[in-house]
């Protein structure tokens, strides 16, 4: 069984494979986990949620857990609660795209550099509201 | 005479965010989609299947479809028999690297030369299998 630190916060990306919005939330997600918030984060496989996988499920009902949505769909902020996951934030990169209209990310496979610039705008909000989470 | 919509293949990837094959698959779904079989095939974001309506559900209905998994937790097949329907084939990237368990260090947000060759390597055989598909379909 994968142990985790109590006040580790879980980050969860859309990871949306058919625009670049979803490799956006991604990239910014592995930012977080990765340099930002090494070490008070982690992330998991959506997918995992979606197909059910109990050993994710008590995961994501035992941890905070913020989503990165790329799109309005929202699929993970929608698969967190539909399992009783404990959501505590959302972001969706088209608001963080709203907000910065000078980017006009394109590709999607491999993120340009709007792309990858947008992602690390995120991934500052997202780690800001990490910081909030484990002060709580 | 009736205008019938073309047959595509649907293409649907784990994506896995914990570990490498997940990037793998998702690479490799993407590759086929821009590059080796660009008119053949469509995907679908496989979370939608529990975020949206009946028409993701409805998905594997209409088109047949093509699961790629990172690891043997088959997160997008079962997903997708158990909201959709049955995939037409399924493809598991541990099984093609010869490693039982997937990779959770490693190059998950830029793939390595190694792993971008194992991507190419799926996508390949992603490709082979829409035209199996496809075939069958005839």
């Amino acid at each position: 069984m994968k142990t985790t630190m109590q006040r580790k916060v879980i980050v969860i990306p859309c990871s949306g494979i058919g625009k670049a919005l979803g490799s956006i939330s991604r990239e910014a997600t592995y930012e977080v986990v990765e340099s930002l918030r090494k070490g008070v984060t982690e992330t998991t496989c959506l997918a995992l949620i979606t197909s059910g996988d109990e050993e994710t499920l008590q995961l994501v009902k035992t941890n905070k857990c913020i989503t990165v949505d790329g799109c309005p769909l929202q699929c993970a902020q929608k698969n967190v609660k539909l399992v009783d996951g404990e959501l505590a934030a959302s972001f969706r990169v088209v608001d963080t795209l709203k907000e910065n209209r000078r980017l006009k990310p394109k590709s999607v496979t491999f993120l340009d550099r709007d792309g990858q610039e947008l992602a690390s705008l995120l991934a500052k909000q997202v780690a800001e509201k990490v910081d909030e989470l484990l002060k709580e | 005479m009736v205008d019938l919509p073309e047959k595509k293949v649907g293409i649907i990837s784990c994506s896995g965010e914990a570990c490498v094959e997940g990037t793998i698959s998702r690479v490799a779904t993407r590759l086929v989609l821009e590059k080796l079989r660009t008119e053949k095939t469509v995907t679908i974001c496989l979370p939608l299947f529990l975020a949206g309506g009946k028409e993701e559900r409805a998905f594997a209905k209409c088109y047949p479809t093509i699961t790629v998994d990172g690891c043997d937790k088959l997160c997008a097949k079962i997903a997708t028999e158990r909201y959709s329907g049955k995939p037409a084939s399924s493809i598991v990237v541990t099984d093609l690297n010869g490693n039982k368990n997937c990779s959770t260090t490693g190059p998950k947000r830029k793939l390595d030369d190694q792993a971008m060759g194992l991507a190419e390597k799926v996508a390949e055989r992603i490709a082979q299998e829409v035209d199996e598909v496809l075939n069958h379909w005839k």
